[in-house]
């Protein structure tokens, strides 16, 4: 196990260098001359140049990216170009809003949509199997922000359960409603994804000779379902969830503004519009390091959900 | 999940497999022709746009600003007093054409890279698919938004942002087939034979993994579609006046206290087209995989 986890904490560490190249290159290919863009068509040279300077880009190349590598590891992003304070303060102050959104959404999207694949796989090809993946790929049609819209319309709007605007943390009972709705509408997108896997791979195992011998014996059904099983099944099911959070990063940016819910998608649609170049870089390393961290950590619970993993 | 190469295929293979395996995997999921029938429908609206449409989709009516349906405003009109009815139908037509030319690029080069990767293998295969998974990895719609707004939003940028989220996936799909399929008898014969790589792979290796690109094609046209309305919805679409179903309901949600019904129309038209795609995607998935086959 020990060789499986430093062999994997190997690959994060290149994948995050990988990744943080690519912000660079990314960030670099746009035609025109970022300090251009950011100052807008009526700039002087001058000012340009200045703020060529202040950016680092009037350095040789390999310059930039050294100074960019270290400085991402050290944690010195730059200075927003808007505020002025450090991108990493910036990010650091709205992350918890984000993390929690994320974190809620999961457990939903997890806690629902498990059972009911598993539900869906036992009940093949009957009422509960048609009727889970109808609305599974429904769930999967909606793009989020029109989900988000559509539970705004009818929860808030309409019934008056829950307020229009998100991210109070007064009281536990306001934390609750206002995190209710982002976080359900991120949930029931994921639970969608998620049944679908779990119905899968849950076919895949229940045919397996084991689960037949558990039969055999006498096994009472709702163990070997949920035991012997899901227990198997959810190896894949770890595999999605962890890749999922690539999507989920994405869908609550969208949910952010509909729910006007403070968090890093607010920030990174702010830093978009006035073309706050430096928090943009910011923000991407950001995601990457989620991106790896949340592998690391999908790698671990490997190891813990298969126990095969400990031998390779 | 995983879509692997075909278990059982013909011992001669037909004269145009493709085209062979494709209606095959229609008919063994009727509901996927219901999706292909929503798609087909949606297209036709839109490319008849300029002929059905009761309205100028750019002409404003100032006396009828936030009309709910009246005469032949059959969706009623927006803030600017425009038809919504109009602007829904070329609305269509950016959806799709932003769609189809993202998939279709991605699909190419994804398939591409995915079947040289496939073909060659050793560590020119390891290198591409691990930078493959890392590009899959990175949140693709925060890519795509970065993408568009550095570029600007125009519609060449748009669908190249969608495009280059979206290789990986392609690459990922086209791989695996390719490499169960190269092992199989008739790859040898050609070698023999003295066929050239490409020759094997255009001629004999692509038919073969066509319905399962295919079938991606169709899942991933509705997650472009899905994409492109995103942005749109944040406000990096195509630019306004042009209507766009994310613009629209963008447009509909400053005004959501008031009027909610404006986001309503736009929002199921979405919901139509990438229900009627990811139908057809899933019946056509279901039909291909071989895991699944001979056990309806």
């Amino acid at each position: 196990m020990g060789a499986f986890l430093v062999k994997r904490m190997l690959f994060a560490v290149v994948t995050l260098f990988a990744v943080l190249t690519l912000v660079f290159i990314v960030i670099r290919i746009v035609p025109g001359d970022p300090a251009q863009v950011i100052l807008g068509d009526q700039a002087d040279a001058t000012a340009i140049a200045a703020l060529q300077k202040r950016l680092g880009l009037d350095r040789p190349i390999w310059e930039q990216y050294v100074t960019f590598l270290t400085g991402a590891i050290r944690g010195d992003w730059g200075v927003s170009l808007v505020t002025g304070r450090p991108v990493i303060r910036e990010i650091l102050d709205v992350l918890p809003w984000t993390l929690e959104l994320t974190a809620v959404s999961m457990v939903l999207g997890t806690g629902i949509g498990v059972p009911l694949g598993v539900w869906a796989a036992i009940n093949r090809n009957r009422m509960p199997d048609y009727l889970t993946r109808i609305g599974s790929l429904i769930g999967l049609s909606f793009p989020p922000f029109v989900s988000a819209i559509l539970l705004l319309i009818i929860f808030s709007l309409a019934l008056r359960w829950f307020p229009v605007i998100s991210g109070n943390r007064a009281t536990p009972w306001a934390w609750f409603q206002s995190i209710m709705l982002p976080a359900l509408n991120l949930g029931l997108i994921m639970a969608a994804y998620i049944t679908r896997v779990t119905r899968s791979a849950m076919l895949e195992v229940m045919q397996e000779d084991y689960v037949r011998t558990a039969r055999a014996k006498g096994v009472p059904w709702s163990v070997i379902v949920w035991r012997h099983a899901l227990r198997n099944a959810l190896i894949p099911i770890v595999t999605i969830v962890g890749l999922y959070l690539g999507i989920l990063i994405g869908n609550s940016v969208l949910t952010e503004i509909v729910f006007n819910r403070p968090g890093l998608g607010k920030l990174i649609i702010g830093a978009l519009n006035q073309r706050d170049y430096m928090m943009l870089q910011g923000m991407m390393v950001i995601y990457t390091l989620i991106v790896v961290v949340v592998n690391v950590l999908t790698d671990l619970t490997y190891a813990l959900v298969d126990p095969r993993v400990k031998l390779s | 999940m995983s879509l692997s190469v075909h278990n059982a295929l013909p011992a001669t293979p037909p004269r145009w497999p493709w085209l062979h395996n494709t209606i095959r995997a229609f008919n063994a999921n009727k509901t996927s022709w219901l999706g292909l029938v929503i798609f087909v429908m949606v297209t036709l609206l839109a490319v008849l746009a300029p002929w059905i449409a009761p309205h100028d989709p750019l002409e404003q009516n100032v006396f009828a600003k936030l009309k709910e349906p009246f005469e032949n405003y059959y969706l009623g009109t927006d803030y600017y007093g425009r038809d919504i009815f109009s602007r829904l139908l070329y609305g269509a037509q950016i959806s799709l054409v932003i769609g189809i030319a993202s998939t279709v690029l991605a699909l190419v080069i994804g398939s591409i890279i995915g079947i040289l990767a496939g073909w060659y293998g050793g560590r020119f295969d390891i290198i591409i698919m691990q930078t493959m998974d890392m590009l899959l990895a990175f949140p693709s719609l925060i890519l795509g938004l970065i993408l568009v707004a550095m570029l600007g939003p125009s519609m060449t940028n748009i669908i190249l942002a969608i495009a280059l989220t979206s290789i990986p996936s392609f690459a990922r799909i086209a791989r695996a087939p390719t490499i169960s399929v190269k092992q199989r008898e008739f790859i040898d014969a050609g070698r023999a034979l003295g066929f050239s790589d490409t020759r094997l792979m255009v001629g004999h290796i692509l038919p073969n993994i066509f319905p399962e690109i295919l079938v991606m094609g169709s899942m991933w046209l509705a997650n472009a579609i899905r994409t492109e309305a995103s942005l749109a919805f944040i406000g990096l679409g195509v630019k306004p006046p042009i209507p766009t179903w994310g613009g629209m309901i963008r447009e509909g949600f400053e005004n959501i206290l008031d009027s909610y019904w404006l986001v309503l129309s736009p929002s199921i038209a979405i919901l139509v087209v990438v229900f009627g795609l990811n139908i057809l995607g899933d019946g056509l998935r279901d039909a291909i995989d071989p895991k699944l086959k001979g056990e309806r």
